[in-house]
């Protein structure tokens, strides 16, 4: 198995990367206008033009030919995978699988969400007889903070993990920010306002929770052969994974562990042949502050029940010895309501060393880790500046 | 029509006797004559072997608290709260269910995981009872 991945790491390239002109609190723009004009943007940063696409890859809760219409695409290749916010990273791996096989050749990946304004936004997709709304609830789950609040309960009362530690993360978050002119949270920011902020889901605080913005944001895909001739410096795609155990987060299989993290990771890295200390950068999803401390664990960045410890002291920050969510992440960069896209976007630039003040010096290979539903599923890629 | 501010579950034939049972404070699950297994929520598939070969029965209704959270910004409208306590309990059976608990302070200190949980029904409308869990030997 390992062999026959290995044959594919390298073979394809992201070519282009691109966001929406502006992110944050976004009346006058609905969803599809965010997935076009970060389309448009991306496929600008490749020097490729719309009438080369021809695979569409998209997630949400309409369908992925809805985009390629919107967008006047008619792609010959269509996948709209929704895994949750990881989609796109997965869209990745699906983007390879199709270019080898040789059905598809320029892939189109795109993210767009009003996901504060909600403009052009599809109604719930729960029905009353659901059973989300039949067991989950009437008991009063209350969106995405109440859900990870049980994982990150579990999670303490297992390895002792502590509030502090998960305010650790958000503070070290925010350090890249405000390093980021785009971030929307750039004020400095202590343990102790994380903290004191209001609680909302115990042991959840605000400040431990995600932005919600309007954002989009999209990437090109296309064999390392074409790559070579386009515009920017291709980012080779090195290993791919991705998993699904759960949806509800009722049936999450363990509340301390982050399974589809664990599956999806050791694919990437079986795939990649690189190991954990080969990666420069890392861009881990971070809905939450437990969600990126249950991922370094998952996917093997420390032991089991280490992940609180690890990201204490800055380790993550700005000049720490292990530089994660460099835009300043879903807490305090943007997040639209599907996060894996920005971090896409951003292992991208940080392998193209465009970041400016924010730049990882010599970051030659990123881990781009994705979250999707409540630990529901996970999408690993490893990339690189050269192809093995 | 009740004015009930929360969702109340919609039973679909997979599910209906399990709501129907709660109706009549009994704690029914779905289990597996292939594999032995019980499951839950209820499907028409055992989710272990996926044999159609199912059968209700009546459990225990005792388990332990697996995990909670202490929700403070809720389900607008949510009647036990905010703050109430959202939970998982893992019944002495195996499955897990979401519930709340209730019987306690909404608040963690008054809360520990691994704690013995019993179920108690709320009858929240004539024609829906929700299966809650309170801490064993409550009243």
């Amino acid at each position: 198995m390992s062999r026959e991945l290995r044959r594919m790491r390298g073979r394809v390239a992201i070519v282009g990367a691109g966001e929406s002109d502006e992110m944050g609190k976004l009346p006058h723009k609905s969803a599809f206008a965010l997935h076009a004009e970060s389309a448009r943007n991306a496929l600008a940063d490749a020097g490729l033009v719309k009438d080369d696409v021809d695979a569409v890859f998209s997630a949400g809760l309409w369908m992925a030919s809805e985009t390629a219409e919107y967008m006047g695409i008619r792609p010959r290749y269509v996948d709209g995978t929704q895994i949750g916010g990881c989609s796109f990273i997965a869209h990745v791996q699906h983007a390879m699988a199709a270019i080898e096989a040789g059905v598809c050749e320029v892939a189109l990946i795109t993210h767009g969400e009003s996901g504060a304004s909600r403009v052009g936004m599809p109604g719930t997709r729960f029905g009353p007889d659901s059973t989300r709304l039949q067991f989950e609830a009437p008991f009063g789950l209350a969106g995405p903070p109440t859900g990870y609040a049980l994982a990150a309960a579990r999670h303490m009362h297992e390895f002792g993990t502590t509030s502090e530690q998960l305010a650790e993360l958000a503070v070290a978050t925010r350090k890249w920010a405000q390093l980021n002119p785009r971030a929307a949270m750039r004020d400095p920011l202590t343990v102790a306002d994380v903290l004191a902020s209001r609680m909302i889901s115990w042991p959840l605080h605000l400040l431990d929770c995600c932005l919600v913005t309007d954002a989009g944001g999209a990437v090109v895909v296309t064999s390392a052969e074409r790559a070579r001739d386009l515009r920017q410096k291709p980012v080779y795609v090195l290993g791919t994974g991705e998993a699904s155990t759960h949806v509800m987060v009722s049936q999450m299989p363990d509340f301390a562990r982050w399974e589809a993290a664990r599956m999806s990771a050791e694919r990437a890295f079986a795939m990649a042949g690189v190991t954990h200390a080969d990666v420069d950068v890392a861009e881990f999803y971070d809905a939450f502050t437990i969600v990126p401390i249950m991922g370094l664990e998952a996917t093997g960045f420390c032991k089991e029940g280490e992940g609180g410890a690890f990201v204490s002291g800055g380790r993550t920050a700005p000049g720490g010895d292990f530089p994660m969510n460099t835009n300043g992440g879903g807490l305090s960069y943007t997040h639209s309501g599907m996060y894996g896209m920005f971090a896409l976007v951003e292992a991208v630039r940080q392998l193209r060393g465009e970041c400016g003040p924010r730049q990882v010096k010599d970051a030659r290979i990123a881990v781009c880790h994705g979250l999707g539903g409540m630990f529901s599923a996970a999408a690993t890629l490893l990339a690189g500046t050269e192809a093995p | 029509m009740s004015d009930y501010a929360a969702p109340l579950p919609v039973p679909t034939p997979e599910s209906r006797p399990f709501w129907d049972a709660a109706r009549r404070h009994e704690l029914t699950l779905p289990c597996c004559r292939r594999c032995g297994k019980f499951h839950y929520y209820p499907r028409a598939a055992c989710p272990f072997c996926l044999s159609g070969d199912l059968d209700w029965r009546r459990v225990s209704g005792r388990g332990r608290l697996h995990t909670f959270t202490v929700v403070h910004r809720g389900a607008r409208g949510f009647p036990l709260g905010p703050p109430y306590v959202l939970a998982v309990v893992e019944l002495d059976e195996g499955p897990r269910m979401m519930t709340n608990l209730v019987g306690v302070t909404p608040d963690p200190a008054s809360v520990r995981i691994g704690m013995p949980v019993e179920v108690t029904f709320a009858d929240v409308t004539a024609e829906v009872a929700l299966p809650h869990f309170r801490p064993a030997g409550g009243a």
